[in-house]
């Protein structure tokens, strides 16, 4: 088989999402390292937790200092498996399902979830959608913020990965 | 076929997902991040734009405004009559609007004196770790004028020449560790009026400040302000001394200190200090600041 078949991007893109009645809370970091091997079915992803950019620079200082505390733990990263059927040589969207480990302010979390992995002409496109709980990572949220702050993190992923030749 | 073969023996370990995860992957995106490492901006040396009374290397971030309420009580040794000096206060209330991240200008009212006070404060060095820049410091230049308006009967020939007063202070800290901060800042003052011809209208102030992290969100804050001595004659004064509390909160910062310095401003507590630790000149305070956002994009 002459096609490539390990995928990589150093400009994926995480954002999250907070909503709560109090104050809506969003970040993207648009610096994020991903790499999917569709031969093993494996995926990993690492990003640096300062390269979250919020809308208030005040907010992005109390993620780093007081939350992820991204001196400490200054990297997230993700390492799993999909499983489903891709084939590198047709065009096309594909669901599958991606599991692996989170670690995140150094705490390592399973997540189970759907993705699609998409065929374009030059290179794939990975996308994923699920929740992640402050609390399952150690994240404690001070009960003067409680009511601005969701219980649940909404996490937006999108990566567009060229084959590594 | 190979695929076929790749996705029956996924399945069959599907329970077992962590061995059959190949860390070569996130290995090779580890290495990439590395080699493509930048220097990254060390954060949130204080939690506020002032230690206590002097200014801190924080500013507001672009197209913030922080309202800030400094207040001061009265002397604690006014004793019981004056309730430790609760029955009396001064207060300044101030305004910074961030006009760039590393630009902001601002402007203040103190009751004492009826003093306005102006001033640009702008970072020229920030404190940076990594590859891409290694900065041990943060340095941050303060440019301020003072005008007392109080109205003195007795004295006509005040001016607002003779009224006003000048500051000009560098401001260099490290954030040592997540809980340490130092900072160094050397002053230059001019007051236009002194009041015999033995007082200095140029004086010179050094001083020290430093803050230790309790709890994520609080610190306790110390600084002192050296005034070296024969430039102030013809009255008694003291270096600033202060130590006090932050507590932050989202987009507040409270902080509660005493001190003997009752003036807010640079030439008030810097080259005017009467009070004396020592005989219980000591006035309880606090500062409360709020952020708002004003820009609607970063």
């Amino acid at each position: 088989m002459a096609s490539a078949q390990v995928f990589i991007t150093r400009t994926g893109v995480i954002n999250f999402f907070s909503k709560t009645p109090m104050e809506d809370i969003k970040a993207e970091n648009n610096q994020v390292y991903a790499a999917l091997d569709l031969s093993k079915k494996t995926i990993a992803f690492s990003m640096l937790m300062k390269s979250f950019l919020f809308r208030k620079e005040l907010m992005q200082e109390h993620f780093n200092e007081n939350y992820v505390e991204s001196d400490r733990y200054p990297k997230s990263t993700f390492k799993g498996t999909f499983t489903g059927d891709v084939d590198p040589q047709k065009p096309g969207i594909y669901n599958v399902q991606a599991q692996g480990v989170i670690t995140l302010h150094g705490v390592d979390k399973s997540i189970n979830t759907p993705a699609t992995i998409e065929i374009t002409g030059d290179g794939l496109t990975g996308t994923a959608r699920f929740n992640l709980l402050p609390q399952d990572f150690n994240i404690t949220i001070p009960g003067i913020v409680r009511d601005k702050i969701a219980k649940q993190i909404d996490v937006q992923v999108k990566i567009d990965c060229k084959p590594v030749k | 076929m190979r695929h076929y073969v790749l996705f029956f023996f996924l399945c069959t370990c599907a329970a077992g997902v962590t061995t059959a995860q190949d860390s070569s992957l996130l290995n090779m995106l580890e290495d990439s991040m590395m080699a493509n490492k930048q220097g990254a901006h060390v954060t949130g040396a204080f939690k506020g734009t002032h230690i206590i009374n002097t200014h801190s290397v924080e500013t507001p971030a672009k197209g913030v405004l922080l309202f800030m309420i400094m207040h001061r009580f009265g002397k604690i040794n006014e004793g019981a009559y004056e309730f430790f000096g609760l029955d009396n206060a001064t207060m300044r209330m101030g305004f910074d609007y961030g006009l760039t991240d590393e630009l902001t200008v601002g402007i203040g009212r103190s009751t004492f004196q009826k003093t306005y006070d102006g001033y640009l404060k702008g970072k020229l060095l920030r404190q940076s770790e990594g590859p891409g820049g290694h900065i041990p410091l943060s340095v941050t230049a303060l440019g301020g004028i003072a005008y007392t308006s109080l109205r003195y009967s007795d004295k006509p020939y005040l001016n607002a020449r003779y009224r006003t007063s000048y500051t000009l202070q560098l401001l260099a800290a490290r954030k040592l560790s997540r809980n340490l901060s130092i900072q160094l800042s050397p002053a230059y003052l001019h007051y236009n009026l002194v009041p015999t011809a033995a007082d200095k209208n140029d004086v010179f102030v050094l001083g020290v400040g430093g803050r230790m992290k309790i709890t994520k969100r609080s610190s306790i804050n110390i600084e002192y302000n050296y005034l070296p001595g024969n430039q102030v004659r013809s009255f008694k004064v003291y270096n600033s001394f202060s130590a006090g509390f932050d507590i932050e909160t989202g987009g507040h910062v409270f902080q509660v200190h005493v001190t003997n310095s009752q003036g807010m401003v640079e030439p008030l507590f810097l080259g005017r200090t009467t009070g004396s630790w020592g005989r219980g000149d000591i006035y309880f305070g606090f500062n409360i600041s709020r952020s708002f956002n004003l820009a609607k994009k970063r």
